[in-house]
């Protein structure tokens, strides 16, 4: 019972959030109603006792990604002003689409079921259960080469997202640390005999 | 009693919500790649409702991958964003049509 | 074997090196290099002449070079060689030369004096392809080489409109017997499935009873209408009526052309080919009734022609059209050996007119007006005296070389008794009147007659230089003797007996051969008949109008003005085809350019297709919109409707 009350209210403001963020004039707003929308998630993750998974959402995705997306909306200059106009057209035919693909997804699990194993009520985990441990176990055994595997795609973003953005400015001095390197002693110190002057 | 149908209608709802803001947003690409993270969102939901129901922890890993992945794909985006606004000036979505044939 | 090819390929050499090197060679060069060629050619002409004749030489006939065969049809070069051919080939040879000599004057001046001995060594070629073919794909080879180049010839100087009009008419009406000329060679080749004459020759009793519908219900011998082909071919070459108009007007190339080309070699290709067929063409009564008719028609209308005309060379040209006519008559008639002994003799004295004539022009600074000549007797005597001799053979005179093959040819289709051979006999009967006529009409307004040269012209007038009176005198000679030496062999011996077939019963050459005693008495017999009279009389009637009241002429012209005009108009033939079938080509060319290429097919296929393709992109094209959005929502309507169907699905 409880629990369905807590989990209605945070379903609730879920969705109220993710219309803020579809709906908002300024795109601060929206992406603040995205940190609440995610937030809001996480505690709902933890209702389904994946507590390691709220924890790295909100500290991956809110601390990270949305600082992120708050960082680029704050350096691009936008013009806010243009940005009301163009949304009342386009509502019938979105809120249409947005009904027929719930309403796809709602068939798949109301009217057939694919006759998973499904327990209506699985029992709570013992109170030592680490969550964490038992994450740990499989993906570092199981998923070991997914997990190398991802750690390459992140390499790649971030190798990805220097290239594009990295601009240097004309003029600039910048230290060549190989030809630093290469340098051999020849070519910085000569040797001269020279006889020795008195006075 | 929250079921497992519970969760699912409400990732069903998230992500026909984000499926309408992508193109009921005519004007800011950065919405656009917010409502992709919505979208990601709601399968998350999806996934970790279904390995709680039947008892798997594989779909908290998917999770993790999928958490992984969304965010090396918005660091990219937002680059690429960022590289659109330093040549067109604009990033309203109705001004990038060089494609169009 | 090697004679052979060396009397065919030494012109063709000496012509290829003349025309590729002639600026290097130079000048004297090239006519001393083209006519070792002709030489070499005539020299083992006569050899093999006089090995078929005199020592009885066996008749070669051999391939040379099979070229392919395809369908179990041999297409080959190769060589039939028996007295007709040597024949042949002696007398173009000797013309050939006689013209490669004479041009050394008369070209003399004219800046494309290498590239015309390279076209007439090349003619000589030609000429010899086509007279010692052993199968049709070589004989329509050498028919269609000699036309290519009589073209190239008539159009020599080719900066003058005039000779452009002429060399093209002369090939497209050339081009109008051809076709008739290759649907017999197909026709010929359907029934027997050979080109070889021995073999064709050997199936003709197959052609004959073969039919064909031509028209239709009707039924034809495919003989007759296989020889009804060949005929028109020869009617194109051998300039019979209606296809005669091309002959007056090559009269625009140069002399010497006009004499090796129109009137000795080239256009006898038809006399030849047909005495050639006499196998085929004996078999067919029709059509050697249509060739008689045509001869003799030809033979007289062309004559009537030659009365009116001004210009010395269309003279000539208008006497070569009437005795070609003569010629077919006496292929007609079935006296196949009387046609080549007249192509024999008219190849000498023709000749021998058309480069006097030449002499003629150059020695006035090229005039060509009857009008504006007279009286040259003292000025170019050599000229003038084989002149005479040429025209007297023209006419047949007793004991000049045309009398004996013009009344042998006459008294031939006296004693024809096939359909048109009373039709044909009154036609060359008046033609000999109108023979001695015009070619007197000419000889006494150009040698006779007070003087009507213009003054400068007159102050330079001399006999031409010994390269120019030479081959005139070479051609006298024969002119004057050959008739009483070869008559009674060629006619009436056994001279054709293994190149021409006659059938017993249409042999009149046979039946006049039991009549003759020699030449003397031939000369003698010929005092009996009209002929001779006939002739005399033309030419007394042309002394009392041109020389002695010349004032008579403008009273006859206001008498028969109509006649006149249809004369002079020359029965408004070339009008004719003009107008009706030039304009219809014409038309019917103009209209498929416009209709067909231009509409139809680059406008509807080409162009169409193109902005069919255009037309459908420009619709397609509306989908890529350079919208992310749209985009978008193209991919999740997609998936809707997947998802949508999947979910429809039992």
């Amino acid at each position: 019972m409880l629990g369905l009350v807590f989990f209605s209210t945070f379903a609730l403001i879920v969705i109220a959030s993710a219309l803020g963020v579809i709906l908002s004039r300024n795109p601060v707003y929206s992406a603040l109603f995205l940190v609440l929308t995610f937030v809001t998630s996480a505690v709902l993750w933890m209702l389904l006792e994946a507590e390691f998974l709220a924890v790295v959402l909100v500290l991956v995705y809110v601390g990270a990604v949305m600082v992120l997306f708050l960082f680029v909306i704050m350096m691009l200059d936008i013009n806010v002003e243009k940005m009301k106009e163009g949304l009342t057209r386009y509502a019938p035919i979105g809120a249409c689409i947005a009904l027929v693909m719930a309403a796809e997804l709602a068939t798949v699990f109301w009217v057939r079921n694919a006759g998973l194993p499904v327990l209506a009520n699985p029992p709570p985990h013992p109170a030592d259960y680490s969550n964490t441990k038992e994450l740990g176990a499989i993906l570092y055994t199981e998923y070991v080469y997914a997990f190398e595997l991802a750690s390459f795609v992140l390499l790649l973003a971030i190798v990805a997202a220097i290239v594009l953005t990295m601009r240097r400015r004309p003029g600039l001095k910048v230290q060549n640390i190989a030809a630093q390197v290469k340098v051999r002693r020849e070519d910085r110190v000569r040797l001269v005999s020279m006889d020795a002057e008195s006075d | 009693m929250v079921t497992l149908t519970h969760y699912l209608t409400l990732s069903a709802i998230l992500f026909s919500l984000s499926v309408a803001g992508i193109f009921l947003n005519r004007k800011n690409v950065i919405i656009l790649l917010m409502c992709i993270e919505l979208m990601l969102l709601a399968v998350n939901f999806n996934f970790i409702a279904f390995s709680r129901y039947l008892g798997d922890p594989a779909g908290q890993i998917f999770v993790f991958f999928i958490l992984t992945v969304a965010a090396a794909e918005a660091a990219i985006g937002l680059a690429i964003l960022v590289v659109l606004f330093r040549a067109k000036q604009t990033i309203d979505i109705q001004d990038l049509d060089a494609m169009k044939g | 074997m090697n004679t052979y090819l060396a009397i065919v390929l030494s012109p063709l050499s000496a012509a290829v090196v003349a025309g590729l090197f002639g600026r290097q060679i130079g000048r004297s060069g090239v006519h001393w290099l083209t006519i070792i060629g002709v030489t070499i050619s005539f020299v083992l002409s006569v050899i093999v002449l006089k090995s078929q004749m005199l020592d009885g030489a066996a008749v070669f006939n051999g391939a040379v070079y099979t070229w392919m065969v395809t369908d179990g049809v041999r297409m080959e070069i190769g060589f039939l060689i028996d007295r007709l051919s040597a024949l042949m080939m002696t007398v173009v040879t000797f013309v050939s030369l006689m013209v490669h000599i004479y041009t050394v004057g008369y070209m003399h001046d004219d800046p494309g004096y290498q590239r015309f001995y390279s076209y007439i060594s090349l003619f000589t070629f030609a000429m010899l392809m086509l007279v010692m073919a052993n199968n049709f794909l070589q004989l329509f080879f050498g028919w269609e080489a000699v036309g290519v180049v009589s073209y190239l010839l008539i159009g020599f100087w080719y900066t003058r409109p005039t000779a452009i009009v002429a060399n093209m008419k002369a090939f497209i009406v050339n081009r109008v017997g051809d076709f008739g000329f290759l649907l017999g060679i197909a026709t010929l080749l359907y029934f027997t499935g050979s080109l070889d004459y021995a073999d064709v020759f050997g199936k003709v009793e197959t052609v004959q009873s073969a039919t064909l519908e031509v028209f239709s219900g009707v039924q034809w011998s495919a003989l007759t209408v296989a020889c009804i082909l060949l005929f028109i071919g020869a009617m194109g070459k051998s300039a019979q009526m209606p296809l005669h108009v091309w002959l007056p007007d090559s009269m625009e190339g140069p002399t010497p052309i006009s004499a090796l080309i129109h009137a000795a070699t080239m256009v006898t290709a038809g006399i030849f080919m047909i005495a050639r067929m006499s196998p085929l063409f004996e078999y067919s009564e029709t059509a050697l009734t249509v060739v008689l008719v045509i001869g003799a028609t030809t033979a007289l209308l062309t004559g009537f022609l030659g009365i009116v005309q001004n210009d010395i060379k269309r003279v000539v040209a208008y006497s070569t059209l009437s005795q070609l006519g003569y010629m077919m008559v006496a292929l007609g008639a079935s006296a196949y050996g009387a046609g080549i002994f007249h192509l024999m003799t008219h190849a000498f004295f023709k000749a021998l007119l058309f480069l006097a004539a030449g002499s003629v022009i150059i020695g006035l600074h090229h005039e060509q007006d009857i009008r504006r000549m007279g009286g040259l007797k003292k000025y170019m005597p050599i000229t003038y005296w084989t002149s005479l001799i040429g025209s007297l053979a023209l006419i047949g005179f007793p004991g000049f070389a045309g009398f004996f093959s013009k009344d042998a040819l006459i008294e031939a289709v006296h004693y024809a008794d096939r359909a048109g051979s009373g039709y044909a006999y009154y036609c060359v009967l008046a033609g000999v009147f109108v023979t001695a006529l015009y070619s007197f009409r000419m000889f006494f307004l150009v040698f006779h007659g007070e003087e009507r040269i213009d003054e400068d012209a007159r102050g330079h007038l001399h006999e031409s230089p010994w390269v120019i009176t030479l081959p005139l005198v070479m051609l006298a000679i024969p002119s004057l003797l050959i008739g009483w030496f070869t008559i009674g062999p060629v006619l009436f011996g056994d001279f054709f007996d293994h190149s021409i077939f006659v059938l017993p019963a249409n042999d009149v050459l046979a039946q006049m051969g039991r009549d003759f005693h020699g030449p003397l008495s031939f000369v003698l017999h010929g005092m009996a008949s009209p002929v001779i009279y006939l002739a005399l009389s033309g030419v007394i009637l042309a002394w009392y109008l041109y020389v002695r009241q010349p004032s008579h002429v403008e009273r006859i012209r206001e008498r028969l003005g109509f006649v006149y005009t249809l004369l002079v108009n020359k029965y408004y033939l070339d009008q004719f085809n003009e107008k009706v079938l030039a304009r219809f080509s014409t038309r019917l060319g103009n209209s498929l350019w416009q209709v067909g290429d231009v509409a139809v097919i680059d406008g509807v296929i080409v162009n169409g297709s193109a902005r069919l393709i255009g037309w459908v992109s420009s619709v397609v094209r509306q989908i890529q919109t350079g919208y992310l959005y749209t985009y978008a929502f193209v991919m999740i309507i997609g998936l809707s409707l997947m998802i949508g169907w999947m979910l429809l699905q039992p």
